[in-house]
């Protein structure tokens, strides 16, 4: 059995994700490099949704609330002082001095979205199948609602803009590399063919002593830290966190990524956020063009049923592809 | 706080819950028989609304007539949902079925935007509909009494089809199990066809009866107000249409009175209440109040 | 009757029949025993159209001079027209429908004016479900619920009944008032074709007997012969 050839196979991925990223630095203009920064974030997005739905079965759309929670927080962190009372001037006390660098800021985000994750994981993750579906909606909306309306915080519908424009393709990629790193090995492990175990059949997973629940809460909570983390590179992507940016079409972008690359498959995800952002930026200026609003999500949707019909394991199915896997196989609990 | 007051809110939840009733019962229905939530079920709700405010305004149609086209327009589109994305997922995992819903939905939604614009249009019932009326100190439009007789009938109406007639009988023997019930001959395909086209008939005339309520419709009005008959099926028990349509008024009531009762800073919170409230029932009470199916759990 | 020839049977990857032959002539009892797993259901499931053979023809005919029908062309709800009412494995009430209901749901494809009177019929070949009539299926104990699809079968006027397992997990004295039941329902015309583990009452029953080891025909023959085999002793009926 030869664990090499993932581990070369990743690290190819790796070297090559920093030489493209260096020459785009280079040779790109601003808006091919923040095309390719949304793509970055979509792969986030694919890969860590990959590992809460993917390998567990798990099926959670509330992914958004967590980039929400973790844009949120980066933003408010990294709000100049200065600012603060010209935006929020009902911002509670203690939160007004609070300022951290664009790093450290990142990382409390995501850490916070992950935290929610799991207070949400230990509510409802002992739902099952569409019931838990439908929980992590509400718990989107309840989300959005109190953004919505937390407005000494948020500033309700307006939300937060004129962030500082901290995100740049290095940032992006560095968190391309530690997603997919991290959500690879956590695949190839023993912790990871658990997981898998788990998707496959749960009666045995459970007669293996496997736990259910902490395996779950477990990949729902590092999911929620990458989506915290893409939410906040996001925000500063663009400049502006709003409540409308994070809702259901967001999700349901982000499970399309993952169904048409394979849910499983960290090279299907991958390839599917890829391909899909790109259709994005050629939807966006059509529709604008045409005044045919609406189109691109038509398009998304219609290729999601297409494919749950007709190919229901997506691209690359559950795993990732021969030429990546080379000899390897992963140990069958039958 | 005054009785009057009181009144006032009583009566608002039971228009309210009117409407989420007649919508959670279609849920309830086609969850029962093909145990896939139909995310698309709001949409027609939508869809009801701009049949109505097309045949009223563009046509003139007298009212009765608008109100048979609409029901019969929710049947089509139900059959027509069912036929395209439901019985192609027969046999597929309960997610995959989630999903495919889930993008049903949304592209019906987009279809929508694109065609009619996402601004929302104004909606108008004809004049004597708005007339008032005075129970004591509360006071409701003749819209209100419309919409409350109206989904009365037809409730009392569908339970009477469903428990007395035959087929009535074959949807309940196929939502119980779908093989025997093809072992006894039942025609399965067009028993789920059938439950889709009641289901989705109501929601057709909940449109209807939400554009008159409220007077503005647009193409994503539906998804909230989908996703709020789903918790009230929730809370009825899913898969039991008395269970759906006790969830409704219980919901109606409660959204009104969360909003009627607190202080005003609090009912844009409605929707978090309203979902909090879902998080908990599945929670602690999956099956709901009515509901007699056993879902497994971790 | 009811002719099955040569038929291969997979579901999924794995297959489980394999050539099987099996003949069931007109007011016959015929039993099919075997082990767990043997391929009996699979059988029961290819003869009502649930599953389709890979290979092989099932040929029906519901009267000595009918014309003969080639079931694997023909859809659950054809076979049930036909004539082929099936008892399913686990009795299959609805649990949630009244006793009365389930009959009337045996009744399905009938649009006659008959179906009145042989619900009364029903009641009074077991009287016990006259007493319950208006309760759900699912307040019924086991020998009540087996009682009552038999009698929903017996609603639809069937040619060919055929029951799966019908004395699991019965008690003894009530597997013998069913199986009695059963020889009085075959002298009034019906076949019966009858898939049992309890081999002793199976080859007691039925006139002939086929024996199903892992997916093909071991044995075939009169049931009295059967019962008198060694082999069939040693495997089926605890005896030496």
């Amino acid at each position: 059995m030869k664990i090499n050839r993932p581990l070369y196979s990743l690290a190819i991925m790796i070297l090559f994700l920093i030489v493209f990223a260096i020459l785009m630095k280079n040779m790109a203009n601003d808006y091919i490099l923040s095309i390719v920064s949304f793509t970055g974030i979509n792969i986030m997005l694919a890969v860590s949704l990959n590992l809460t739905n993917g390998f567990t079965g798990l099926f959670s759309l509330g992914h958004p609330a967590f980039m929400a929670i973790g844009g949120y927080i980066t933003a408010l962190l990294t709000f100049s002082i200065e600012k603060k009372p010209l935006f929020l001037p009902d911002l509670p006390q203690w939160m007004v001095p609070v300022h951290l660098p664009f790093f450290p800021a990142l990382l409390v985000g995501g850490c916070c979205a992950a935290c929610v994750a799991l207070i949400l994981g230990m509510s409802v993750l002992r739902l099952k199948g569409h019931y838990l579906a439908v929980a992590t909606i509400g718990f989107l909306i309840i989300v959005q609602v109190f953004l919505n309306n937390a407005d000494s915080i948020t500033r309700g519908p307006l939300g937060l803009n004129g962030l500082t424009d901290f995100t740049n393709i290095y940032w992006v990629t560095g968190w391309v590399i530690v997603t997919i790193y991290i959500c690879w090995k956590i695949k190839f492990s023993s912790l990871g063919r658990s997981m898998l175990s788990v998707r496959e059949d749960e009666m045995a997973a459970n007669a293996l002593g496997v736990n259910l629940f902490y395996t779950r809460n477990f990949a729902l909570a590092v999911g929620a830290f990458f989506a915290g983390i893409a939410g906040g590179l996001w925000g500063h992507l663009i400049t502006a966190v709003t409540p409308n940016s994070f809702s259901l079409i967001m999700s349901f972008n982000i499970v399309v990524m993952v169904v048409v690359g394979g849910t499983g498959s960290i090279t299907g995800s991958i390839t599917a956020a890829i391909i899909f952002t790109l259709a994005y930026e050629c939807f966006k200026p059509l529709e604008e063009n045409f005044g045919i609003y609406g189109v691109g999500e038509i398009v998304m949707s219609l290729i999601l049923i297409l494919i749950l019909i007709f190919r229901p394991s997506g691209m690359f199915g559950a795993d990732e592809p021969a030429f990546v896997l080379g000899k390897y196989k992963h140990h069958n609990f039958n | 706080m005054d009785l009057g007051y009181l009144l006032q809110q009583l009566i608002n939840g039971l228009i309210l819950g009117s409407m989420y009733a007649l919508v959670a019962i279609g849920f309830s229905m086609i969850y029962g028989i093909v145990k896939l939530i139909n995310f698309a079920h709001g949409d027609i709700v939508m869809i009801g609304a701009f049949t109505t405010l097309a045949l009223m305004e563009t046509a003139g149609l007298p009212f009765p007539l608008v109100a048979s086209c609409v029901l019969f327009t929710g049947c089509a589109m139900g059959i027509l949902i069912e036929r395209t994305s439901f019985r192609p997922m027969r046999g597929a995992p309960q997610v995959t079925g989630f999903i495919a819903s889930l993008g049903v939905s949304i592209m019906i939604q987009n279809f929508g935007i694109l065609t009619l614009s996402a601004q929302p249009r104004n909606f108008s019932f004809p004049d004597y509909m708005q007339t008032m009326l005075n129970l004591g100190p509360a006071s409701f439009r003749v819209v209100d009494l419309v919409i409350f007789l109206t989904a009365i009938v037809l409730m009392v109406t569908l339970m009477f089809l469903v428990k007395k007639t035959k087929l009535g009988m074959a949807m309940r023997a196929t939502a119980e199990n779908i093989d025997v019930a093809r072992m006894m001959g039942i025609n399965i395909n067009k028993t789920i066809m059938a439950t889709f086209a009641i289901g989705s008939g109501l929601a057709g005339i909940a449109g209807l009866m939400w554009g008159g309520k409220f007077g503005q419709i647009d193409p994503l009005m539906g998804f909230v107000p989908g996703l709020k008959s789903f918790v009230a099926a929730v809370i009825g028990g899913v898969g039991s249409i008395p269970g759906a349509i006790l969830g409704g008024f219980i919901l109606g009531f409660s959204e009104v009175l969360f909003v009627g009762l607190l202080p005003p800073i609090y009912s844009s919170y409605r929707d978090a209440f309203v979902f909090g409230t879902l998080i908990i029932i599945l929670i602690i009470l999956p099956n709901g109040l009515l509901g007699k199916d056993m879902e497994d759990r971790v | 009757m009811l002719t099955i020839k040569n038929i291969d049977v997979l579901r999924g990857k794995t297959h489980v029949l394999h050539q099987v032959d099996l003949k069931v002539g007109h007011c016959e009892i015929i039993a099919l025993i075997g082990a767990n797993g043997a391929g009996k259901t699979t059988t029961l499931k290819t003869i009502s159209g649930f599953l389709r053979p890979a290979k092989g023809s099932i040929l029906y005919s519901a009267h000595k001079d009918a014309e003969q029908m080639d079931l694997t062309a023909m859809e659950p709800e054809q076979i049930v027209a036909a004539g082929i009412s099936q008892c399913p494995e686990g009795r299959g009430v609805f649990s949630q429908l009244s006793v009365k209901e389930n009959l009337l749901i045996g009744a399905y494809l009938r649009s006659d004016s008959e179906i009145k009177e042989d619900i009364q019929s029903i009641y009074e070949m077991f009287p016990i479900l006259g007493e319950r009539l208006n309760q759900v299926a699912g307040s019924l104990s086991g020998g009540e619920q087996m009682m009552l699809a038999l009698g929903r079968s017996l609603m639809s006027r069937p040619k060919l009944l055929i029951l799966d397992e019908p004395s699991l997990g019965l008690a003894p004295l009530i597997i013998e008032s069913i199986f009695d039941m059963l020889k009085k329902i075959n002298t009034q015309g019906i076949t019966i074709l009858i898939v049992e583990q309890n081999a002793v009452m199976a080859l007691e029953l039925s006139h002939r007997a086929y024996v199903l080891e892992t997916g093909k025909v071991a044995l075939s023959g009169k049931s009295a012969d059967l019962a008198s085999n060694p082999q069939v002793q040693k495997a089926y009926l605890g005896g030496e």
